[in-house]
């Protein structure tokens, strides 16, 4: 029998429902914006395309260069605490007995189940002032305060309980991201250890290698593709968030996301909003132009 | 306050992120529609009592339907590619005139509205539609502080209390729209449609030296947040604050008194509206003194019928959260559309207060 790679016929075919979605939902509006990005603003509603590169102009004014530059380095802090956090979650799961691993699994992308605006709102729930991990502190404190009562150290916790601001600071923001994102650096990160040869790792251990060495300097090279893919997921979507900036956010925690929201919306502003857009989008190709270039190095060593 | 039912306003509540909102008006096929009359109403959430649609469909046999936006922004991008099929549409005064200015309103039909005379005289000589050729009036009011009694103590009388008092650091929240440059420009004694750079300059640089102070600009959720205790003093509109105030007797609001912004809803017939004749009599329902004062007493903000006022009881005409003084409305103002340029003004000077 004739595989079906052989047959471009049946590859057109399998390929066209996708090809088609794409094209439609995605490179065409994508197309739309992007000649937005070159108009000019006739109206409340109206834009002549000019061809003009005034809204790049306008879109790399220092003013909003800072903004991209407090999102840059947001997002980057949030991406590597991500991986802090997702690597060895993603190391246990693969190492996970086989009757546990799909639990664990389910688990990672069990937050799916409910919207990421649901989730944003019960973060807000959790750290509020009245909220649940303050709560816990305080049952603590009252615990705390009620053990040293004896020993008349009651005062040395203060007065009463203070709780704490978690809210509406740039660490709730990355927290909130972290948090909604985790799922996309843990499954990429798995996916790639999973395939890991594990005889290298005893050949490492065998040879005298410490646990530490082993993992540092043979599991971690091995998992790259996964680290890169996990760091693209997280990174990208980090770039141009709004949401939770919006939500968790403080006074200085206004991100470019939420300036090009708001040309879209409040503002009334497209063609300035679809530049920043694409800013960002071509900052995006940038990342995967070296991502390609890292995979293509590696492939020529290996 | 007892006798006011209880429940929770949400008029311009934090949806607007994408969660309540996302209805779809579902459309019925032509011929089913001409025999069944019907009209589609496009409002804010929570902004009608309970009881009007039923009473209007019993009265006129016409079949409403009823779909919910949470901000101006929102209403605007959705007519912005054409009508997807509204009759009756709510903007706020400004966003009126923007929608006017981009043909997406259909001229009113003033024969068609026999209780258009109940609105009061002022009301109808609108700054952003002079003949009422587009709008009329749905409900208005005000922007100041709202606040915790217990904390603040002594009425915040003055927007300084926000701006540039220190007593209450960490504990003020101001909103992440247009409003904040809005009050930050009536402190400085300006005019809230100023179009001078350096007035806006000074409201920034005012903004800017705050911030240190401010515990958060809220996507229009200050009330929750004064609810919730996460701060003490708000910048909000006041039937916000109302809502909230319902909950908890602690809380209270303010129009300070260098003056704030005045605001309108209208209701408008779209441009393109399937149902026009339908759009006129739900409007003039809704003009209908009785049925105005009803839908007043439910959601609890001040209405520009003036036959209806007549309706309401003592307790909400002399609230002044509700109906400020005659002293107070006067130093309230309007905020004017003064085209896309005057726009982008103010959207930047938003951004680089928050950008800071």
């Amino acid at each position: 029998m004739q595989s079906w790679r052989e047959s471009p016929g049946v590859v057109v075919v399998l390929l066209a429902p996708a090809v088609l979605w794409l094209l439609l939902f995605f490179l065409i509006p994508l197309g739309f914006i992007w000649v937005i990005s070159f108009g000019e603003r006739a109206g409340p509603v109206a834009i002549d395309i000019t061809w003009t590169l005034a809204n790049y102009r306008d879109a790399i004014d220092p003013l909003y260069l800072g903004l991209f530059t407090r999102s840059l380095r947001i997002a980057a802090i949030s991406t590597v605490i991500a991986l802090v956090i997702a690597f060895p979650v993603a190391f246990a799961i693969t190492f996970a007995s086989p009757r546990l691993k799909p639990i664990l699994l389910l688990l990672v992308i069990l937050p799916f189940f409910t919207n990421m605006l649901i989730r944003t709102y019960a973060m807000i729930a959790v750290l509020r002032r009245n909220g649940y991990v303050n709560f816990s502190l305080e049952q603590l404190w009252e615990a705390g305060a009620f053990a040293l009562q004896p020993f008349g150290l009651a005062g040395m916790l203060g007065e009463r309980f203070v709780p704490l601001d978690l809210l509406y600071n740039n660490t709730a923001v990355v927290f909130g991201i972290v948090y909604v994102y985790l799922p996309f650096m843990v499954l990429p990160l798995y996916a790639s250890l999973e395939r890991l040869d594990r005889s290298l790792l005893e050949a490492s251990l065998d040879l005298g290698a410490s646990q530490f060495r082993t993992f540092f300097f043979v599991t971690v090279p091995l998992a790259v593709p996964g680290i890169v893919s996990g760091i693209m997921l997280v990174f990208i979507p980090a770039m141009g968030t709004f949401l939770i900036s919006d939500l968790l956010g403080g006074p200085s925690s206004q991100l470019i996301g939420n300036v090009i929201e708001r040309q879209f919306k409040a503002a009334n502003n497209w063609p300035l909003g679809a530049a920043m857009s694409f800013l960002l989008l071509y900052l995006t190709f940038v990342l995967l132009v070296l991502r390609a270039w890292f995979e293509k190095r590696d492939r020529g060593r290996g | 306050m007892s006798k006011l039912p209880s429940r929770v306003f949400t008029r311009r509540r934090l949806v607007q992120s994408g969660v309540a909102v996302a209805a779809v008006v579902p459309f019925l096929p032509k011929s089913l529609a001409a025999q069944q009359r019907q009209v589609v109403i496009y409002n804010w959430d929570s902004y009608i009592d309970p009881g009007s649609i039923p009473d209007f469909e019993r009265q006129t046999g016409i079949r409403v339907r009823y779909d919910l936006f949470a901000s101006n922004a929102e209403l605007f991008g959705r007519l912005r590619a054409g009508n997807p099929g509204y009759d009756v549409i709510f903007p706020t005064n400004d966003w009126v005139a923007r929608m006017i200015a981009a043909d997406m309103l259909a001229p009113l039909d003033h024969g068609r509205l026999s209780n258009l005379g109940n609105i009061g005289a002022k009301f109808m000589d609108a700054p952003h539609d002079p003949e009422r050729a587009f709008s009329v009036p749905y409900f208005w009011g005000t922007t100041g502080i709202g606040y915790r009694k217990s904390v603040v103590g002594q009425t915040p009388e003055s927007w300084s209390t926000l701006f540039t008092d220190p007593t209450h650091a960490g504990r003020i929240a101001l909103l992440n729209s247009d409003d904040t440059i809005y009050a930050a420009l009536k402190y400085l004694g300006y005019s809230l449609n100023t179009t001078n750079q350096s007035e806006l300059d000074e409201a920034v640089e005012l903004l800017i030296a705050a911030k240190p102070r401010i515990r958060t600009f809220a996507p229009d959720n200050g009330e929750d947040l004064l609810l919730a205790g996460e701060v003490d003093l708000c910048l909000e509109y006041n039937g916000d604050i109302l809502q909230v105030m319902e909950e908890d007797d602690d809380l209270s609001y303010v129009v300070p008194q260098e003056g704030g912004l005045l605001w309108e809803d209208d209701m408008c017939i779209a441009r393109g509206a399937p149902n026009v004749e339908e759009a006129h009599e739900f409007i003039d329902y809704i003009l209908d003194a009785e049925n105005a004062a009803r839908i007043a007493e439910y959601i609890l903000y001040p209405t520009p019928n003036e036959a209806a006022l007549a309706l309401l009881p003592e307790e909400i005409l002399n609230n002044p959260a509700i109906y400020p003084s005659e002293a107070t409305m006067a130093k309230l103002e309007y905020a004017r559309y003064q085209g896309e340029d005057v726009a982008k003004m103010y959207d930047d000077a938003l951004t680089r207060v928050l950008a800071a």
